[in-house]
């Protein structure tokens, strides 16, 4: 019975107090993606870190094994998937902490919009800022690499399509872990596991564009892990902050 | 019928069915697995092409369908658990996950000593293997999130979370793995078809999965009766059951 709840009634009374905010979650999604873009880029070393940390890693891999780019070009769409995933996994820990920390993630869950919508909008600003931008960057570090000719162009769409179901999946994780004060290596372990069937197609599809094959077969596949990500993702990441914050 | 979920719910209640029930569990998967084994190791016939070496199989697949299995088990009851608010439902989750680990490491230990006979050597990037060393990784995920919170209620329900996650993930994972990699035999049991196994191979593998599965519920029940003794022991049933109380 709504109207017998005495808590609901004063919340009712709040809204009618203050007006219903104008334009509803259109405009508070919209504000969230502005207010994060924003936050982003005002603090450009966090979406840069993880671009420096990719070509680092990358750096490694030829000293570490070696510099023949025959060897290189076998294992460089590997190389390439799995250094800018470590990438995205690195910058996933900052995702929610200064909100956390701040408390505009409490106002977040205390605003009368649908969390799950909210959460979508942080998540897409991340993939904005930290997904594409490797996906962009990935060509030139296969140049590095001797990646074969024909798979550049596979490589990037490949990434930004991946990248995006990896900040989904990712999400969750940060959201689980961001009330935990040491939160970053525990991230790895509930995320990296769950990250394997989008490495698998993705590093899938590079392979497949040197060896000539289709490559249609393997984006449908991110495409449709990117549709179920996209479809159970957001509950998953609202229910998690949740947890952090009423914990 | 909600009255029995209510009932279920009650810690009480379920401390008292399952002291009825165990015991039966208990002699169950004694009885179960000590024929199975004898039956698989000493009288069930050598394979043509893997001599005596396959009886391995007799926990490797018992270990590995346990492995599985108790993990969806745990995402069931973390669902309750978020659903419905049953505590006892939370309780059996967090005792199910370390036996599911330990399950699962029995099934990659088991596929890692058949691999040296049959492949020559101790570990193949093969796709069963594979996909039981991340379930491995999964099972390590909810069991350190779990210690990772210091409220029980967060730990409980992130824990809940993170399971039904899992679950979702683990089909996913095991046909990208499949998909990446296929050099395993074919399925031990398949639904459609009949089993290329002989009989006398087969029935002492049956006998073992139903033993294992009763041991992981007897297990369970007991784990989730002492868990449920350490967590409400402050409620009065409990310390009247100790003496504390007359």
């Amino acid at each position: 019975m709504p109207n017998s709840d005495p808590h609901l009634a004063r919340e009712r009374d709040a809204v009618s107090l203050f007006g219903e905010p104008e334009g509803g979650a259109g405009v508070a999604i919209r504000a969230t993606l502005k207010r994060d873009l924003v936050l982003l880029m005002r603090r450009r070393s966090e979406v840069l870190n993880p671009l420096v940390f990719f070509a680092l890693v990358i750096t490694l891999f030829p000293i570490g094994i070696s510099p023949d780019p025959e060897l290189l070009a076998t294992i460089a769409p590997g190389l390439l998937w799995v250094a800018a995933l470590l990438a995205a996994l690195l910058s996933l820990d900052s995702l929610f902490r200064s909100d956390y920390e701040d408390g505009s993630l409490e106002q977040l869950l205390l605003s009368p919009h649908p969390l799950p919508a909210l959460a979508l909008a942080k998540v897409a600003v991340h993939w904005l800022l930290t997904g594409l931008p490797l996906a962009l960057m990935a060509p030139v570090l296969g140049i590095m690499l001797a990646l074969p000719a024909g798979s550049y162009a596979v490589l990037a769409l490949s990434l930004a399509l991946g990248s995006a179901s990896l900040s989904l999946i990712g999400a969750i994780g940060a959201a689980l872990t961001v009330g935990l004060s040491r939160g970053g290596v525990l991230l790895s372990l509930l995320v990296l596991p769950l990250y394997i069937p989008v490495l698998i197609f993705g590093a899938g599809a590079v392979q497949a564009a040197i060896f000539g094959e289709g490559v249609a077969a393997h984006l449908a596949i991110l495409g449709a892990l990117l549709a179920v990500a996209l479809i159970l993702a957001p509950w998953a990441i609202a229910a998690s902050l949740r947890i952090s914050i009423n914990g | 019928m909600w009255a029995f979920i209510h009932k279920l719910g009650s810690p009480k209640w379920f401390y008292g069915i399952s002291a009825r029930l165990s015991p039966w569990f208990w002699a169950a998967a004694a009885l179960l697995i000590v024929i199975g084994s004898v039956w698989g190791l000493a009288f069930a016939p050598a394979d043509y092409q893997q001599g005596n070496s396959f009886r391995i199989i007799y926990v490797h697949v018992p270990a590995a369908f346990l492995a599985q299995s108790i993990f969806v088990s745990m995402a069931i009851a973390g669902f309750v658990f978020m659903v419905w608010k049953i505590k006892v439902a939370d309780m059996a989750a967090a005792m199910m996950a370390p036996l599911g680990a330990a399950m699962t490491f029995v099934a990659l230990f088991s596929g890692a000593v058949w691999g040296v006979p049959t492949w020559g050597t101790w570990w193949m990037w093969d796709a069963r293997l594979t996909s039981m060393l991340i379930l491995l990784f999964l099972y390590f995920g909810v069991i350190a999130l779990r210690g990772a919170f210091s409220s029980r209620d967060s730990a409980s329900r992130a824990a809940s979370v993170l399971a039904m996650v899992g679950v979702i993930n683990i089909p996913i994972i095991k046909y990208s793995v499949d998909w990446w990699y296929t050099l395993h035999q074919p399925a031990t049991f398949s639904v459609t078809s009949r089993p290329a196994m002989p009989m006398e191979m087969w029935a002492p593998l049956l006998i073992m999965v139903l033993g294992f599965y009763s041991f992981f519920i007897a297990v369970t029940l007991m784990r989730t009766r002492s868990e449920i003794l350490r967590r409400e022991a402050n409620k009065r049933w409990v310390r009247e059951l100790a003496g504390e109380v007359s």
